[in-house]
């Protein structure tokens, strides 16, 4: 294989130096270095040259294939593991509490900064945008509303919870990796992806929902207080938006988005940190990768689940 | 008693174990030494199944733990204690905690029943009235036992030292010799003890292995040890000039 990639390389090294030296001459020949090359053997020679630079590019797309699929079929595998019987519901039990707390308490604060400042600045765009055109002034507080709720609110916040929580579970869980904490815990007898995995996943899927309809409800408030106080445009109005032609199912459509997203951003961080291996230089890369993956499988679900809820 | 029979074990091009039989007695401390690549930590990861092994049989009182189930592989866990090289405490545990974890999972005893033991573990160790204190405010010879702490908390019938000596002083190195050797003796457990420290060699091998590159070279007690003629158990054995001249 080794042999093969070498070959490869210096094919394609070739091909380079011929591409940039080569110059035809009169007499049906290629001068390079000094020497003349018959045309039809440089062509032949290119010919062979872009043969093996499709070969190889080939088979990076095969090898990145298979370690998709590779990736893929151990992290389902892994979640197979998370969902079995655990041993003791109660110790389980305290451990979805303590996540609870840890995931959702904790991320309470960023979570309502974030949406303060996302509903303010909405509201001051879409006012500055519409500033003396024919669009009703209401439109401002309907605009806000529909981009909190059905976008900003689920799907930013679980980009920037990505952030948090996922790098923090794949530190934690490699970090436990490469300390033997969890062949300590293989060895005791436990379901370790069960017993590390399953009580963030479920504390993720509970309380997510509830810390994006607190978003919600920030996010579209500020909205209101930058109408109250910049003198933008009329409470009323932005009262009157935020009521019109308000359909509950965006509220249901933010909150199923939010289940999956929850489930992503904590199985992906959990199946990186539980496959670390080295020592503490691959848990911070480790960490990198989970939040890189979760976040585009977030935008990822995002578009699904919006071409199948809306559309 | 534990015994494995014919072991390989390769990870890619790189042979670990190389058809490797041994008897581990009950009772008994069993150490297995060698120069650090040897394969020691290998064998012992593959008779708990924290590796899978490639060929040949690990047996638990005559039962291939190889072929057996998920179920039936924890049910063998829950009778073995680990004490792992770097202790694997649990960070976010206290040391009580720690020693409590594997009771609270699987025993049905109650909280008084479980902090007498954790408190009983503690004292066998030498350190009581440490309960409180989290990993990170432990030395690495505290923390070493507390892992045995914790191994021994379940009643083991099977117990596994990795290198229960490195990094520590010697006063601590012997201390943690003797609560092996004698831990064994008072449960009538099979122990494993990987090590290349020479002390515990003599002071604690009432089995030995030696193996070389992945081949188990020799095996005795530690008396036959100092007098074997094998070359590379000899240059093991007598690396540190101190041994020569004490054995002179």
């Amino acid at each position: 294989m080794v042999w093969a990639v070498t070959l490869i390389c210096l094919f394609k090294y070739g091909a380079r130096t011929y591409q940039k030296s080569g110059k035809k001459n009169k007499n049906n020949s290629v001068l390079l270095h000094g020497s003349k090359i018959p045309i039809h053997i440089f062509t032949l020679n290119c010919l062979w040259v872009s043969f093996f630079q499709l070969l190889t590019a080939g088979f990076n797309v095969i090898f990145e294939a298979m370690n998709f699929l590779y990736h893929l079929g151990r992290y389902f595998m892994l979640l197979g593991k998370v969902f079995t019987k655990p041993e003791k519901a109660s110790i389980y039990w305290n451990l979805i509490i303590d996540e609870i707390y840890e995931l959702g308490i904790g991320s309470l604060g960023i979570t309502a900064i974030i949406s303060l400042f996302m509903g303010a600045v909405i509201t001051i765009q879409t006012a500055a945008n519409i500033e003396g055109s024919w669009v009703p002034a209401y439109t401002v507080g309907y605009t806000t509303r529909e981009a909190v709720i059905k976008e900003f609110s689920p799907t930013i916040i679980a980009l920037i919870l990505a952030g948090k929580i996922g790098s923090n579970i794949a530190s934690k869980i490699g970090s436990m990796r490469v300390t033997e904490q969890i062949d300590a815990l293989v060895i005791m007898g436990v379901n370790a992806p069960g017993y590390l995995i399953l009580p963030k996943i479920v504390a993720a899927v509970f309380i997510l929902p509830f810390l994006v309809v607190i978003s919600m409800f920030l996010g579209v408030s500020s909205g209101y207080l930058v109408s109250l106080y910049s003198g933008l445009l009329d409470p009323s109005e932005y009262i009157y938006g935020i009521s019109y032609d308000f359909i509950p199912f965006s509220v249901t459509y933010a909150l199923i988005k939010t289940l999956f997203f929850a489930f992503a951003i904590t199985s992906i961080p959990a199946y990186h940190g539980f496959y670390t291996s080295g020592g503490a230089l691959e848990v911070g890369k480790s960490s990198t990768q989970a939040v890189v993956y979760s976040s585009i499988v977030v935008l990822l679900l995002n578009y699904v689940i919006t071409q199948l809820l809306l559309i | 008693m534990i015994e494995i029979k014919n072991i390989v074990k390769s990870f890619g091009s790189n042979h670990v174990l190389k058809d490797i039989s041994c008897v581990f007695e009950k009772g008994k401390t069993n150490l297995l030494i060698g120069a650090s690549g040897s394969g020691k930590t290998t064998i012992t990861k593959c008779i708990v199944g924290l590796h899978e092994v490639d060929s040949g049989e690990v047996l638990y009182n005559g039962k291939n733990f190889s072929t057996m189930n998920v179920n039936q592989r924890k049910e063998i866990r829950r009778e073995i204690g680990f004490m792992f090289q770097g202790s694997a405490l649990f960070d976010s545990l206290s040391v009580e905690d720690n020693i409590k974890f594997p009771m609270q999972m699987f025993s049905k005893q109650t909280a008084k029943e479980m902090l007498d033991r954790a408190n009983y573990c503690l004292e066998r160790v030498g350190l009581p009235g440490t309960n409180k204190l989290f990993p990170s405010e432990l030395s690495g010879g505290m923390k070493k036992r507390v892992g045995i702490a914790r191994a021994i908390a379940m009643n083991p019938k099977y117990l596994f030292c990795d290198e229960p000596n490195s990094g520590l002083d010697p006063q601590t190195s012997i201390l943690i010799d003797e609560l092996i050797k004698s831990l064994t003796v008072e449960f009538d457990m099979t122990t494993i003890v990987v090590t290349h420290d020479m002390n515990s060699v003599i002071e604690i091998g009432d089995k030995i292995f030696f193996l070389f590159k992945g081949e188990k070279k020799w095996e005795g007690n530690n008396k036959e040890i100092l007098k074997t003629e094998e070359e590379e158990v000899r240059s093991f054995v007598y690396a540190s000039k101190f041994i020569k001249e004490l054995v002179k």
